[in-house]
C-alpha cells in the first residue's frame, strides 16, 4: 500500500468502508498484535497458520513418518498448538502421527478440571491422549507435597517432576519428538531472565527452537515466533475449548517484573519481542562455554549431570521427611533456579512470571 | 578475658566490646548504629547517606572514596587506558558520572605531575587532559537558555581544575555536518525530523554526539576519549540493546576499551554503580548539571525505569547484568592497540598483557553499520554485494544493521533518499568504504583461484 493509499484509508476511518490490509476485500475485525495491521478474520487465520508452517519447514522440525507428542495442559498455548498442528499436518501432508501428552500433577480444583478439557480435545481433534500422573511415577501428588512442605518451593518440585514426567510419557508413547506450546513472549522473557541472573550457559541455548537433541527425546517449540496475544486471539476467534484458570498453588505467577516489562515494550514497539529473540540468537557466546557433562542418574537412569538426577534428590527428601533436600543453591549446575525477591512492605513479587511449567528451556 | 558482669568496674567488658565483638555485630547488622565504626578502617565514623543503599552506613568517607577511586584506578591501569605519553580527552556532559570521571582523571594527573617534579631524571612525562562538551541546542531548541548557563558553569568548573591547565572544547553537535553552522544546523534538524521513531531519533542523536566527540579528539591531537559510563548506565544499555535486537554488537559496547573508533574510547567507571557516583558527588561537593534532554516515552526510558525497579529489589542486579554481558565474547578491537612505546612502563605493559582480553581470531568482523558503528553480523551484511549500480540510499539500507534499519531509516524510498542526503559525510563515506572492504574480503577468500594478480579490485 502506498502512502497515498494509506492517507486515503485514514480519511475513510470514520466510515465502514475500511478494508482488510491484506486481502483488501473484507472488513477488518482485528489489529494484528505483531504488525498492527488491520486485517479480517480469514486473513488472520491464514497468516497465523502460515507463519507457523514456515517456522516448521525452515527449521526442519519434523520428518515424515515421525511420531510427535504435543505437551497438552489444556491451557491456551497447548490447545492452539494441538489444533494448528493437526490442521497443518493434514493440509501440508507432514505425515506425522500426533499424540496428546498430559501430566497429571494431582492438583485438585485445577489439574483435574484442565484434564477434562484435554479429554474433550482428544475427541475434538481426534488425537490419542496419554496421561502420566505424578502419583504413578513418584507416589506423590502435588496436593500431598504441598501438604507436607507448604506453599514455598512447591513450584520447584512441580517443575522438576514435570520435566521428567514429560520424557517418561513420551517414552511410553514411543514418540520421536515432543512439542511444547512455549510462545515468543515466553522465550523473550527467558532471554531477559537469563541476563538478569547471569546465566550465560542457559542464555546461549534458551533461544534454540529444538533442545535436548542429545537427550532421550528432542523437544521443539513451533510457537517460538508466535505472540501470546495472537494465540489468545486465535483461540478466541476459533472458539477453541481451553482452560484458563491459574494454578491454585501459584495464583500470582503471572505478575513477574520481566513479563510486565515485555508487555510494556510490546505496547511501544510490537517488534521488540522478536528483537529480543534475535538478540538471544546473535549473542556472541563462545562455544567453549562450560556445559554440564551429561551422565545418567544412578537411581532411575534418567539423564543427569550429577550422581542422582534432581527429581530423585527431591523425591528422596520427600520420602525421608526432609523436604528441604535439594532446595536452595548447592554448588554447581544442579541448583535451584528460582529467585524469590521480596519487596519490603508490599506484596511479594518475582522477576520471573511462570514459576511453573516453563522451567525447562 | 572479660568478666562479663555489669558490676565490674575495670572496664574490661567495654574494652573488649570496642575491640572485637562490637565490630562483628555491626557488620552483621549493616551498621546504622550511632556508635558504629567503618567496617574497613575500623576507626572512623561511617557515613550515612540515607539513600536506601544496602551498604549505607558501613564505610567512612575516606574508605568509601578510596574504594570508588580504587575501582577507577584499577580499570585505568589494568587496561592501560592512560599512559604517560597520552593526551586524554574527557567527554563531559555535566552529569554526575562524567563529573566524577573528570575529577578522577584530574587527580591522576596531579599525582603524575607530582611524581614528575619529584623524579630526578624526569623520564615519565605527564599525560595531557582536555575536556569536551557537546552542545545539543540545535536538537533541543527549548533548552537554549539553560544550555548557555550550563556552558558557563562548565567553563568555571573546568578552569577550577587547574593546575595542570585543561583545554575545554565546547562544540555544537551539528559540527559533524560541516563548518557552515547555519547549513549544518539545518541539516541536523532535517535529519532528525526524518526519523519516524522516537527511540531511533534519540539513538541517532547519541551516535552523532559520539561522532562529534571523535571529531574534537582527532582534530586536537588527543589519543584517548574518556567516557564516564557507569555500571548502571551500561546495564541499561545491555537491556536496551537486547530489546532492539542488537545482541551481536552488544559485546563491543560494554568493554573497558573500544578501539573501533579512530580515537579509542575508554570507560574507567565501568565498575562503579550510579549510587556510588552520586554519593561521591555529595561527599566531595561536586556540582552537576542535568539538562532534561531525554524523552520520556521511548524504549530507552522504559528500560531505564525497569533497571531502576530491579535495582530496588536487589542492589546487585545492575552488576549482575553487566557481568552477564561481559561474558559474551568481545571483539578484536576491544583492547588498546599494542604499542612499543618506551614511555609505557614495564609494569603497565605486563599488566596489560594479563588483563587484555583474549579474542578468537576467527570471530573478527569486517563491516560496521555506518550509522551506529556497530559490528555487523554476517547474516545482516550479506545483501551488500548485490548493489553494484544502484541508488546511494539502497546501498545505505543494505549497509546498516537491522536495528538501525528499523528504528532510524525512514521506510519509503523517497524519504530514505532524502535521509541519506542529510547524513554527515563521514557516515556516507563509511558506506562506500565498507563496500570496497567487503569486495576485498571476498577477493581474499578466492584469491588462490584468481589468475591475474593485477585484476581490478573495485
Amino acid at each position: 500500500m502506498s502512502s497515498g493509499e494509506k492517507m486515503e484509508a485514514k480519511s475513510k476511518k470514520a466510515g465502514a468502508s475500511r478494508l482488510c490490509f491484506l486481502c483488501n476485500l473484507r472488513r477488518p475485525v482485528l489489529k494484528r498484535p505483531k504488525t498492527l495491521q488491520q486485517i479480517c478474520r480469514e486473513c488472520f487465520y491464514e497468516v497465523f497458520e502460515e507463519e507457523i508452517h514456515q517456522v516448521i519447514v525452515q527449521n526442519r522440525l519434523f520428518k515424515s513418518g515421525e511420531r510427535v507428542a504435543i505437551g497438552a495442559s489444556g491451557g491456551k498455548d497447548s490447545t492452539v498448538l494441538a489444533y494448528v498442528l493437526s490442521e497443518l499436518n493434514r493440509r501440508h501432508n507432514y505425515g506425522l502421527d500426533l499424540f496428546l501428552l498430559s501430566i497429571d500433577e494431582g492438583i485438585t480444583g485445577y489439574r483435574d478440571d484442565s484434564l477434562e478439557t484435554v479429554k474433550r480435545n482428544e475427541v475434538q481433534y481426534g488425537l490419542p491422549l496419554q496421561i502420566v500422573s505424578y502419583k504413578d511415577l513418584y507416589g506423590w501428588t502435588m496436593d500431598d507435597i504441598v501438604k507436607m512442605i507448604g506453599l514455598k518451593n512447591n513450584c520447584t518440585f512441580c517443575g522438576v517432576f514435570r520435566r521428567q514426567a514429560l520424557d517418561r510419557g513420551a517414552t511410553l508413547l514411543k514418540v520421536d519428538k515432543l512439542v511444547t506450546g512455549h510462545n515468543a513472549d515466553d522465550i523473550a522473557e527467558t532471554v531477559l531472565l537469563n541476563i538478569l541472573r547471569g546465566d550465560i550457559a542457559r542464555l546461549s541455548r534458551c533461544t534454540s527452537i529444538t533442545t535436548g537433541e542429545d537427550g532421550p527425546i528432542p523437544r521443539c517449540k513451533p510457537f517460538k515466533y508466535t505472540y501470546e496475544k495472537e494465540i489468545v486471539m486465535y483461540a478466541y476467534f476459533k472458539k477453541l475449548d481451553y482452560f484458563s484458570t491459574e494454578c491454585i498453588y501459584s495464583p500470582n505467577a503471572y505478575r513477574g517484573f520481566a513479563r510486565e516489562f515485555i508487555k510494556d515494550l510490546e505496547r511501544i514497539r510490537p517488534r521488540a519481542i522478536l528483537d529480543i529473540i534475535k538478540s538471544g540468537e546473535d549473542f556472541r557466546i563462545a562455544t567453549t562455554t562450560k556445559m554440564p557433562e551429561q551422565g545418567t542418574c544412578e537411581r532411575c537412569g534418567y539423564i543427569s549431570s550429577q550422581k542422582w538426577c534432581k527429581a530423585c534428590v527431591l523425591l528422596e527428601g520427600l520420602n525421608r521427611g526432609l523436604p528441604k533436600m535439594g532446595i536452595g543453591r548447592p554448588r554447581g549446575v544442579n541448583g535451584d533456579h528460582k529467585m524469590e525477591i521480596k519487596k519490603p512492605g508490599s506484596v511479594a513479587k518475582s522477576i520471573e512470571s511462570k514459576q511453573c511449567g516453563s522451567l525447562d528451556f | 578475658m572479660a568478666c562479663n558482669s555489669s558490676g565490674c568496674e575495670s572496664g574490661c567488658y567495654d574494652r573488649e566490646k570496642d575491640n572485637g565483638s562490637k565490630i562483628v555485630e555491626d557488620a552483621v547488622a549493616g551498621g546504622g548504629n550511632q556508635e558504629s565504626v567503618c567496617v574497613k578502617c575500623k576507626c572512623n565514623e561511617p557515613m550515612t547517606f540515607g539513600d536506601g543503599g544496602s551498604d549505607d552506613g558501613r564505610f567512612c568517607a575516606e574508605c568509601f572514596r578510596n574504594n570508588v577511586f580504587g575501582k577507577f584506578r584499577l580499570a585505568v591501569t589494568s587496561h592501560a587506558m592512560i599512559t604517560p605519553s597520552d593526551n586524554v580527552l574527557v567527554a563531559f556532559s555535566g552529569g554526575s558520572s562524567s563529573r566524577v570521571a573528570l575529577q578522577f582523571v584530574h587527580e591522576l594527573q596531579i599525582k603524575a605531575l607530582k611524581n614528575y617534579e619529584a623524579s630526578r631524571d624526569r623520564s615519565l612525562p605527564v599525560f595531557g587532559v582536555g575536556v569536551a562538551f557537546v552542545d545539543e541546542t540545535a536538537a533541543f531548541p527549548a533548552l537554549s537558555t539553560e544550555m548557555v548557563d550550563a556552558i558557563e558553569w562548565i567553563r568555571s568548573t573546568v578552569s577550577s581544575l587547574s593546575p595542570p591547565a585543561k583545554d575545554l572544547h565546547v562544540v555544537p553537535v551539528e559540527s559533524v555536518f560541516g563548518s557552515d553552522s547555519l547549513d549544518a544546523r539545518d541539516r541536523l534538524v532535517k535529519l532528525l525530523d526524518s526519523v519516524p521513531d522516537d527511540t531511533g531519533k534519540e539513538d541517532l542523536l547519541l551516535h552523532l554526539k559520539m561522532l562529534t566527540l571523535q571529531k574534537i579528539a582527532s582534530e586536537n591531537g588527543y589519543n584517548r576519549l574518556v567516557v564516564g559510563s557507569c555500571t548502571s548506565r551500561i546495564a541499561s544499555h545491555v537491556l536496551s540493546a537486547t530489546v532492539k535486537g542488537r545482541g551481536y554488537s552488544l559485546s563491543a559496547d560494554i568493554q573497558h576499551v573500544d578501539a573501533r573508533w579512530k580515537v579509542p574510547i575508554v570507560l574507567p567507571l565501568r565498575d562503579c554503580v550510579r549510587l556510588e557516583i552520586t554519593r561521591l558527588c555529595l561527599l566531595d561537593g561536586l556540582k552537576t548539571v542535568e539538562l532534561a534532554c531525554r524523552s520520556q516515552c521511548g524504549i530507552n526510558d522504559l528500560v531505564s525505569s525497569f533497571v531502576a525497579l530491579l535495582q530496588e529489589e536487589n542492589p546487585s542486579r545492575e552488576c549482575t547484568i553487566v557481568r552477564t554481558a561481559a561474558k559474551l565474547t568481545p571483539f578484536y578491537f576491544n583492547k588498546i592497540p599494542e604499542t612499543d612505546d618506551s614511555n609505557v612502563p614495564m609494569a603497565t605493559q605486563r599488566r596489560l598483557k594479563r588483563f587484555n582480553i583474549k579474542y578468537d581470531g576467527s570471530m573478527t568482523t569486517e563491516a560496521f553499520c555506518p550509522i551506529c558503528n556497530g559490528p555487523l553480523n554476517r547474516s545482516d551484511s550479506s545483501g551488500l554485494d548485490t548493489f553494484e549500480e544502484c541508488l546511494e540510499s539502497d546501498v545505505l539500507y543494505a549497509a546498516c544493521c537491522s536495528s538501525c534499519r528499523f528504528q532510524i531509516l525512514p521506510e519509503d524510498g523517497s524519504s530514505l533518499e532524502q535521509f541519506s542526503s542529510y547524513l554527515p559525510d563521514h557516515m556516507i563515506s563509511q558506506v562506500k568504504h565498507q563496500k570496497v572492504n567487503s569486495q576485498a574480503y571476498l577477493r581474499e577468500k578466492i584469491k588462490d583461484c584468481l589468475l591475474l594478480d593485477d585484476e581490478e579490485v573495485v
